[in-house]
């Protein structure tokens, strides 16, 4: 079952063209990724998504809303961890007591037991990446988008919260959509990845992952990930060439 | 360890006062001052003592004033800042009335303010309310401005509205400004009360300070005059209390190390 399909989508901020005919389609259950040099108009996406901009295109979504992990975690600082991952029930008009009874058994599965009561600043930078995870999915919408949810971590952090983010996917199944312009990251975590273009953004090239997970389990799967890594690489930086070039051409 | 430190971060503050105090009262017994021109802290402190009913009696008035003007202008500072918040035309238009409103001469405006509504509480209140008001609303203003704009983002696509988004992320994000706000005003609170009794009253601080200059008793002006300013730094220490209260995850930021450390994030993995 089809949950987002995206046809023709373009948007221009005035004479700015930044998305040139996005087409796209995710499956129910299935993890995708959108891969993309940084400034291509990814983040633009999803502000088209989550209704915070409109643009020219179709698009299809079976569901009533996303459930939207922005790049920086968002925590409000002057909640404790639980009251920021309740936000969403509140928001959608649950009290704060059922709401705190609802999200309070999936702590100890966040690697957040303990912490219930704690507030954000008392967090390590993994960790509040992952309380934002919780506020994300509690939410129980049909699809979850994550906006380079692990940008902002040092580098062992991030690699620890993208395995961790496996074994949650594996276990729940969600539907996903993910931002990055990591390529390891998105190799890891996708079953199909879009490769976009420098900006104007097009979508260059529809890769399949068709790995066997958990994919840092073996050598040999991490060989087969590194050559499918090497091969996005090279349309990347491949691309960036004469897409660059010809766009010294439109300021003319 | 909290007291020890308190102790040591206010050592030299207090021991510069006291040495202030010691000098100038060397000066005035040693340099043949009259007291009539110049009373050592000693005698103005005993005068005070042996004056206390007369101070009391004065205080309190000068208290009720100032706390009634400020929470009225606490209340408006809130609704104001929160209407101008939804209705941006509103600041474009309020914003330069309220800056001339700073302009205005507290020594000519009091009297007037006295003339119009008389030597009852009101003017006071007026008074104390505008030069408090100012600070605040401005500081709530830029308060709500300075809320993270993801958390917003996220709020809407949360789908929650613009009062909720108000009451959820605007309005706790200003808090920080609104307290440093709080603190600048509230040191403008009592001194308006005073010139508003200064300009007539039937009792107050202010009136007495009049009166004691009248009579030749500077000691008694300087023992008014320390109670009005002990009155502002207890109004100040409450509003420090007040924020350490309503704002408990800033204290928590200070000792986070302490308390959990910073445990490596793969930790929990299941």
């Amino acid at each position: 079952m089809t949950r987002l399909e995206l046809r023709n989508m373009r948007k221009n901020f005035g004479a700015l063209e930044v998305l040139a005919g996005i087409s796209l389609h995710v499956e129910e259950g299935e993890f995708v990724s959108i891969l993309g040099p940084s400034g291509a108009g990814k983040s633009t996406l999803f502000q088209l998504l989550t209704g915070a901009i409109r643009g020219e295109g179709e698009m299809r979504f079976d569901g009533a809303r996303f459930a939207f992990m922005p790049q920086r975690d968002a925590l409000m600082p002057w909640r404790r961890v639980i009251d920021n991952a309740t936000l969403g029930l509140e928001v959608q008009g649950l009290k704060r007591r059922a709401a705190r009874e609802r999200v309070a058994p999936l702590f100890a599965e966040f690697g957040l037991a303990g912490f219930e009561r704690a507030w954000p600043a008392e967090l390590s930078g993994g960790m509040r990446q992952r309380a934002a995870l919780l506020r994300t999915v509690v939410q129980q919408c049909d699809m979850l988008l994550l906006d380079e949810p692990f940008g902002a971590l040092d580098a062992l952090t991030r690699a620890a919260m993208q395995r961790w983010l496996e074994t949650m996917w594996r276990n729940h199944r969600w539907t996903a959509l993910l931002i990055t312009h990591d390529v390891r990251e998105a190799v890891l975590l996708s079953d199909r990845i879009y490769v976009l273009s420098a900006r104007p953004a097009r979508v260059v090239r529809e890769v399949a992952v068709p790995l066997p997970r958990p994919r840092t389990k073996s050598a040999a799967l991490a060989r087969e990930a590194a050559a499918i890594e090497a091969g996005i690489l090279d349309i990347l930086l491949g691309a960036a060439e004469p897409i660059s070039q010809p766009s010294d051409g439109e300021n003319r | 360890m909290a007291v020890i430190s308190t102790v040591a971060k206010i050592f030299p503050a207090a021991v510069a006062f006291a040495l202030l105090l010691l000098i100038w009262e060397l000066c005035a017994r040693l340099g043949g001052i009259a007291p009539t021109v110049l009373p050592a802290p000693s005698r103005v402190l005993a005068q005070a003592w042996e004056n206390r009913a007369a101070l009391a009696d004065n205080t309190l008035p000068t208290m009720r004033a100032t706390l009634a003007g400020f929470a009225c202008s606490l209340v408006a500072a809130f609704i104001l800042s929160a209407l101008v918040d939804f209705f941006a035309p509103l600041r474009r238009a309020l914003f330069p009335l309220l800056i001339a409103s700073q302009t205005l001469p507290l020594v000519a405006i009091a009297p007037l303010v006295v003339l119009w509504f008389g030597f009852g509480l009101l003017p006071k209140i007026l008074l104390v309310a505008l030069v408090t008001f100012f600070p605040m609303m401005v500081a709530l203003v830029e308060g709500y401005a300075a809320t993270a704009q993801e958390i917003s983002q996220m709020l809407a696509a949360m789908g929650a509205g613009r009062r909720r988004i108000f009451w959820l992320a605007r309005s706790p994000s200003a808090l920080p400004y609104f307290f440093a706000g709080l603190r600048i005003s509230i040191t403008y609170a009592v001194v308006g009360a005073i010139f508003a009794e200064y300009a007539g009253a039937a009792k107050g601080l202010g009136i007495y300070m009049l009166s004691a200059k009248n009579n030749f008793r500077p000691d008694l002006v300087l023992a008014a005059v320390a109670v009005s300013s002990a009155l502002t730094l207890t109004l100040f220490g409450l509003a420090v209390l007040a924020q350490r209260l309503a704002m408990p995850w800033e204290n928590a930021k200070s000792d986070r190390a302490g308390r959990y450390g910073d445990k490596p994030s793969g930790e929990g993995r299941p």
